[in-house]
């Protein structure tokens, strides 16, 4: 490496960790089902589930299926989990795009749901953490909320087996 | 038409008349005394890993919760209405692409305010299951709701709201 060189232009930057997310997320058919984007800021994710007449779970409140819920919830954490194993390759210069095999992605062990409130009819929003990761299982937090950040309507941990890493 | 024809056949229109069970063509396959069988076909639609097709454990917990809150709805002391508190999924493997996911759910227990449910999910090979799931649901009593009209998922808050607890 050449000593103390220029940092690379913010665009190029910004456009290599989009292209990365957007590979990740889009390679997914069950992200694109539920309707699912992700926002990013720096390395932080959030997962956005725009509200749709078809996750309605109980059509006399009305209210978001439970099975939407988790399945919001799960799919947020696998990506924060995958996206956190990513990103130093993306960072170190080693770009992740449509014309690559699609990376491993981790596996559910288990996965457990704490319903808070109910889901109203409108947009959610999701943050992961990952609480523990190691070389072959890792941990997984994860927190939903609607308007108010502050009053989760569910939240849930998982744990997950690593993919295996081909370097 | 007897009791049971009539009960299978409302648990049924009930249960494929909810959207997003309708979204991932869940259908009731059996209900009896606090137990009922749900399944749902492969859908490439579903996928949860492109590199083998599997299905995304997401639809697998959303079938299992819609069977086991039907199981909680046909429990003989006849809960009005039920909500998901916990549903806690254990993925024993993955399902085999292309196969029909078929869930199984029992409320073992029931109390006056919570039921006790699990599950398991099964694919063609029915030695192996897929996954088993156990969670806690809400029983509601009291509700103006006609009995036709029982509802699933139902907000946990109206219940401490009312000041009962």
């Amino acid at each position: 490496m050449m000593p103390r060189s220029r940092p690379e232009p913010m665009q190029i930057v910004k456009q290599r960790r989009d292209t990365a997310l957007a590979t990740l997320v889009g390679g997914v058919p069950f992200v694109g089902f539920l309707g699912i984007r992700f926002d990013r800021r720096g390395d932080e994710l959030t997962a956005l589930l725009p509200f749709a007449e078809t996750l309605i779970g109980n059509p006399a409140l009305p209210a978001l299926h439970g099975g939407v819920t988790a399945a919001f919830l799960e799919v947020a954490a696998i990506i924060e989990l995958s996206w956190s194993i990513l990103w130093e390759d993306i960072e170190n210069g080693r770009p992740l795009d449509a014309s690559m095999t699609p990376p491993a992605l981790p596996r559910t062990i288990d996965f457990t749901v704490d319903y808070l409130r109910s889901g109203l009819p409108r947009d959610a929003y999701a943050r992961a953490r990952v609480v523990r990761s190691g070389r072959r299982y890792a941990s997984v937090h994860v927190e939903a909320w609607q308007d108010n950040r502050d009053r989760l309507f569910a939240q849930a941990t998982g744990h997950f087996m690593m993919p295996a890493r081909d370097t | 038409m007897n009791d049971e024809d009539r009960m299978q056949r409302l648990a049924r229109q009930f249960i494929e008349a909810i959207p997003y069970s309708k979204a991932l063509s869940i259908t009731l396959d059996e209900i009896g005394e606090g137990a009922a069988v749900l399944s749902m076909p492969y859908d490439p639609a579903l996928v949860g890993d492109p590199q083998t097709g599997v299905i995304h454990g997401g639809a697998v917990s959303a079938l299992m919760d819609t069977c086991g809150g039907a199981a909680v709805m046909a429990h003989p002391s006849g809960p009005m209405a039920t909500a998901t508190m916990d549903l806690r999924i254990d993925y024993m493997r993955a399902a085999t692409p292309g196969q029909r996911i078929t869930a199984r759910a029992e409320c073992y227990h029931i109390t006056r305010s919570v039921a006790f449910v699990r599950a398991v999910a099964l694919d063609e090979d029915t030695d192996r299951p897929v996954a088993t799931a156990s969670g806690a649901f809400t029983v509601e009593h009291s509700r103006p709701a006609r009995k036709d009209e029982a509802r699933l998922n139902i907000d946990m808050q109206t219940d401490t709201q009312k000041g009962g607890k």
